[in-house]
């Protein structure tokens, strides 16, 4: 929808163009941003004319190869991600991509740093990076740069640790994590509906198991284990969240149940 | 700040291959920029990335246009449905469309051609995730995947021969083409537009109100409030008679009943000046006490709403919070329970759902040259909404005109007046063109609902099956205003409960006013509400005789010479029985649901089986009227004239088989001039399902009456006839619906292996179009069984305002619905045809929740029966 608070829309070339008054935002894809209504809004920059690789593949001498993902990489962009032997996590892409509650048109526009700055519980690209132990390459308006776990990033129902004027240049997916064997579970209220609660399990090379529960949670639940936890281990980590999301997509208890559901089982296959 | 340049001020691009510049304005979409420069056949249904109607191709990948910043549009290329092919030169897919008879209203048929247009062989077994961002609320996307997969379910009628054939909807092309106009889809010079500022309170009154600055602010013209407004009580809900329903409304309201109520209006230049300009109104509020549960409501010292109206406003007991209510009894209900060998209870809750019809409610209205009001509005009912415009504006009726285009989605939500009035008083202030247009969240926050019911059944019965007592109470709630808190009220107990034979029943009901928003018309008027009920309750009873369910309905419906009774046996009335398929369409769901379909559950599913039946009039009662004209024009085409409104509803279709049928031409040869109060003398309007059956018949009888002319004189220009009918006596129809279910009792999924409903309509006059209109009743049942809630925070506040966050069936949702017709003829309707379109909803959340129940072992007495409710429910 027209945003009719906005009255610069300027686009950026290089990092100097990234400056930021108040009541002004980075804008990535924009497919959030025109969807509501902005009331505070009041300028855009647009992030997309910056020129960013969308897809890095790094260290690529090493046996296995780290990813680099531009914020302004499109979804679809990264859902044609091609897989490589090394990277057992790789189907993990396209079901997070697919996980989006916008359709395949959305993902053409939307980002992939967008979709985490939103940080609405169900966005799939934070379940992604969560799960994936990215880390957000962060510019600051001073001209200096942080690097923050998307899993810090993200504190709550769109709420995240940027600071007003920063801007997500990358997400960088380390190159053990794309080497993990995965487990997924999704569920909604209907079959293709907005995500409910979804859990992925990460069985890292050097031997630590990772559950990551996203979308029944209002903010990126990590559970970290050296090995394969017991069922009742598993159980009781995952019961120890307690900010189970309430919304029009599943009531609290529910989203509860089925994490701890999905976890049991996700962590049956990585067993 | 000066850092990194503005967007380019003028953008040069192309726009299916023509070039365009255009200057946007910062925080514009591509979109409004298409509209503007007159592309209308890219359509808003939702301004937010949800419902597709408005994809285009951007550089040949598809977009959702609502949601695209303009400003980076500089050298691209877009192409809209009106691009992809002409109505003379259409793109394989659009011919598709047409030849399968894949839409309805048609208004989302843009985005859906557009999108599907990217589509390879490929793509075919991928489209529940192709098509999750394309929704359609009319067809249930049956037709849809078949013109994907390019099935023809039409035909072209030979000469006289169009009754009873699968013939192509007379705009097919141009819709599929983007051609066909909707309201607004017109250029209209000056255009200006208007803004509401909505109410933060749930009740109360403005103590004062300051526009001083608002109307000083740039562009704007005018600002409205309730020190302009008529003091003319009407109500929204329209009916033939304007005494079916209350007078407790005003234009502008000093007191506000619910949140998001009219508090003044700003008519400026544009909607972002208008927008801006509410900001600027200062207003002190006067917060009153609120009451939002309808129990509560009616209890002695609740908050009133209408408590300072009289009779004359016939609100029955405003003292109460009581627009209407029922307390009747035949027989003695308490000794039949007593004595019975079968008692089964409960209570059921239904919830309160949106329309969600595609084409937001809108007027655009302006002067004629000779200074008459015209408006030209998304409505069921252009008639109705003249004569009470009429009435509330002191206005002549011949110095105004209200006419609709293809309207984009009813189901009921158009037979009301929510943005009419508002324009014009606007237009009539001002002088000038004035448009009002509902936002999505609109629909959402301050359109009427489907009425919230709880609904207590109880049911008896001897050993034998034979029913003994019933007895239903039901509790309403109609919200802030009683637009249809009566009829609804009324209808909700009448064939729901008049389908059974039993010697005692007992029948409560109330229609209750809280601060919750107005509730209103909704495809089934009530019945669904109802009938979700009473055959839950029957299920209930059938497992507690031991007998199958099919058998104890079998056993006390109506069969012909029993009189249909609500709780007075010698009740007068012009309903009546004309013909009966009720047997037919129980035999017909049995057998199709013992032949199975060979679907399986998913492993360690619980499986079950449910149906259910409904009866619905096939007219509303009190007379519905309609009048239709039958001409030669000079070219030796037919000319046929009449009230009704096409908004996906399909009579346009059906007139015109009717009319070439009448008359030996091809259909192509008819051409209709419809819901235009300048065009004909008058039609109630499309609703209660009354397109064919008054209107339908009205228009029949011309065009034999002017067949009858060319017998003598042969096919001369000028000859015309003219026909009324006046919607009485009236018919029964009859509908029911089976369920094969797998859920998954781990998360309380469910599966739909088996969805079966059968029709008794009549003569089935274009049996493409009727079962389109028993698919999408079926979709849009299935939606409110199972996903739509509109939640509310118990405030009167609504906290689900877009699509995202209601979630309507999309084609992944939606099974394929066998359909079956019972053969039978009315001699009432046209042809012997009855009506069909509210109907085919009304069985189809019980016959569910009865499937459910019989997998699960626990029955389900509230909607949706959400994934969430059911592992709930499966936990106690």
């Amino acid at each position: 929808m027209d945003l009719i608070g906005v009255r610069e829309v300027r686009v950026a070339h290089t990092r100097d163009d990234l400056v930021f008054a108040p009541g002004e935002l980075p804008l990535g894809g924009g497919t959030w941003l025109f969807s509501e209504e902005q009331p505070e809004l009041t300028g855009l920059v647009d992030l997309t004319t910056l020129g960013w690789e969308p897809l890095t593949v790094t260290d690529a001498g090493l046996s296995v190869a780290a990813l680099s993902i531009a914020g302004t990489c499109t979804l679809a962009e990264l859902s044609r991600l091609p897989a490589r032997e090394e990277w057992v996590a790789h189907p993990l892409v396209w079901q997070c991509v697919n996980s989006l509650l916008g359709s395949f048109k959305v993902w053409n526009v939307a980002t992939v740093a967008g979709n985490i700055c939103m940080a609405l519980p169900a966005g799939p690209m934070t379940s992604f990076a969560a799960a994936m132990d990215a880390t957000a390459l962060v510019w600051s308006p001073d001209g200096s740069e942080r690097v923050i776990p998307v899993a810090a990033l993200v504190e709550g129902v769109q709420r995240t640790a940027l600071a007003h004027g920063e801007v997500v240049r990358s997400i960088d997916v380390p190159a053990s994590a794309l080497a993990s064997r995965t487990g997924f579970r999704r569920i909604a209220l209907s079959p293709l509906g907005r995500t409910g609660t979804l859990v992925i399990g990460r069985a890292d090379p050097s031997g630590e198991v990772v559950f990551t529960v996203t979308g029944g949670t209002t903010r990126p639940r990590v559970l970290r284990f050296d090995e394969v936890p017991s069922a009742a281990a598993l159980a009781d980590a995952v019961d120890s969240i307690d900010d189970w999301y309430d919304d029009a997509h599943g009531k609290p208890d529910w989203r509860r149940a089925m994490s701890l559901k999905f976890a049991e089982e996700i962590r049956g296959e990585l067993a | 700040m000066s850092a990194a340049d503005s967007a380019a001020d003028t953008l040069r691009f192309h726009v299916n291959g023509e070039p365009l510049e255009v200057t946007p304005r910062p925080g514009q979409v591509l979109r409004t920029v298409l509209r503007e420069t007159e592309h209308f056949e890219v359509k808003k249904g939702c301004d937010a990335g949800d419902c597709g109607a408005c994809t285009v191709l951007l550089d040949g990948t598809p977009i959702h246009s609502c949601i695209y910043p303009a400003h980076r549009l500089d050298g691209a290329s877009v192409t809209t449905v009106a691009g992809l092919g002409t109505p003379e030169q259409a793109h394989p897919v659009q011919k598709a469309f047409a030849e399968a008879g894949a839409f309805q209203c048609g208004f989302c048929t843009a985005g859906m051609v557009v999108t599907a247009s990217t589509f390879g062989p490929d793509d075919l077994d991928d489209l529940p995730r192709l098509l999750k961002g394309n929704l359609c609320r009319c067809t249930g996307y049956r037709s849809i995947h078949d013109a994907i997969c390019g099935v023809v379910n039409t035909e072209v009628a030979p000469e006289g021969d169009a009754a009873g054939r699968s013939v192509v909807a007379p705009a097919a092309m141009r819709v599929v083409t983007g051609r066909e106009p909707y309201t607004l889809d017109l250029a209209t010079t000056a255009l200006a537009h208007l803004a509401v500022l909505g109410s933060p309170h749930a009740h109360a009154r403005i103590v004062s109100i300051d526009t001083d600055a608002a109307a000083a602010m740039p562009g704007v013209i005018a600002v409205f409030d309730f020190r302009d407004s008529p003091t003319t009580l009407f109500s929204t809900g329209r009916h033939e008679h304007r005494t079916d329903d209350p007078d407790d409304t005003l234009v502008f309201d000093q007191v506000l009943r619910f949140r998001g109520q009219r508090v003044a209006a700003v008519v400026a230049e544009s909607v972002a000046d208008a927008e801006r300009a509410l900001d600027k109104i200062v207003v002190e509020y006067e917060q009153l006490p609120a009451v939002f549960d309808p129990l509560v409501a009616r209890e002695p010292g609740a908050p009133l709403l209408h408590g300072d109206k009289g009779p004359e406003t016939r609100i029955a007991a405003p003292e109460r919070n009581t627009v209407a209510e029922f307390h009747g009894e035949t027989g003695d209900v308490a000794a039949a329970i007593e004595s019975a060998d079968a008692v089964v209870s409960g209570v059921w809750q239904t919830q309160r759902v949106s329309h969600v019809a595609l084409e937001t409610h809108a007027t655009r209205g302006w002067l004629d040259a000779e200074g008459g009001l015209v408006l030209r509005t998304s409505s069921q009912v252009p008639f109705l909404v003249r004569d009470e415009l009429c009435h509330i504006f002191g206005l002549r009726p011949e110095r105004v005109r209200v006419f609709t285009a293809r309207v984009g989605g009813g189901f009921g939500g158009k037979q009301e007046l929510l943005t009419e009035d508002l324009v014009a008083l606007a237009v009539l202030a001002t002088g000038r063109a004035v448009q009002y247009e509902f936002s999505r969240r609109d629909e959402f926050t301050v359109a009427p609902t489907r009425h919230p019911m709880r609904v207590a059944v109880t049911l008896a019965a001897a050993s034998d099956g034979t029913l003994t007592a019933m007895s239903v109470d039901q509790l309403m709630d109609t919200g802030a205003y009683g637009n249809h808190g009566i009829g609804v009220m009324f209808h909700s107990i009448h064939e729901s409960v008049s389908v059974y034979r039993c010697a005692n029943k007992r029948v409560d009901a109330q229609s209750v006013y809280t601060n919750n928003l107005p509730s209103g018309a909704f495809r089934g008027y009530g019945l669904g509400q109802v009938i979700f009920a009473i055959e839950s309750a029957m299920d209930e009873l059938a497992r507690t005789l031991g007998m199958d369910p099919f058998e104890l309905r079998r056993r006390n419906v109506i069969v012909p010479g029993d009189r249909m009774v609500v709780t007075n046996p010698d009740e007068e009335s012009d309903l009546g029985m004309e013909s009966y398929g009720l047997d037919q369409c129980l035999d017909l769901a049995e057998q199709a649901l013992a032949r199975g379909n060979g679907a399986q559950a998913p492993a360690g599913w619980a499986v079950g089986t449910g149906m259910a039946v409904a009866m619905i009039a096939t007219l509303p009662p009190r007379g519905h009227f309609a009048t239709g004209t039958v001409t030669v024009l000079d070219d030796l085409t037919i000319e046929a004239r009449v009230g009704t409104s096409e908004f996906g509803n399909g009579t346009t279709t059906v007139h015109a088989q009717l009319v070439a049928t009448a008359l030996g031409v091809t259909v192509d040869r008819v051409r209709i001039v419809q819901s235009d109060t300048d065009a004909v003398a008058y039609d109630t309007g499309a609703f209660g399902s009354a397109g064919v059956v008054v209107a339908g018949k009205a228009l029949y009888a011309a065009a034999l009456a002017l067949r009858a002319q060319v017998d003598v004189s042969g096919l001369l220009p000028g000859l015309t006839a003219t026909a009324t009918h006046d919607g009485t006596p009236r018919s029964v129809a009859f509908n029911v619906h089976a369920f094969r279910v797998a859920v998954d009792t781990a998360t309380g999924a469910v599966q739909i292996l088996q969805s079966i409903q059968t029709a008794d309509a009549g003569t089935v006059l274009n049996p493409e179009q009727l079962r389109g209109q028993l698919e999408g009743g079926t979709a849009q049942a299935i939606g409110t069984a199972l996903y739509e809630e509109m939640m509310l925070d118990g405030e009167g506040r609504v906290l689900t305002n877009a699509l995202r966050n209601y979630h309507i069936p999309q084609f992944a949702d939606v099974p394929v619905t066998e359909v079956y017709f019972a053969t039978t003829s009315d001699p009432l309707g046209p042809l012997g045809a009855k009506s069909m379109s509210e109907a085919p909803y009304n069985p189809v959340a019980p016959a569910l929740a009865n499937a459910i129940r019989d997998a699960i072992g626990v029955r389900p007495l509230e909607l949706p029966m959400s994934r969430d409710r059911l592992w709930r429910m499966l936990q106690a």
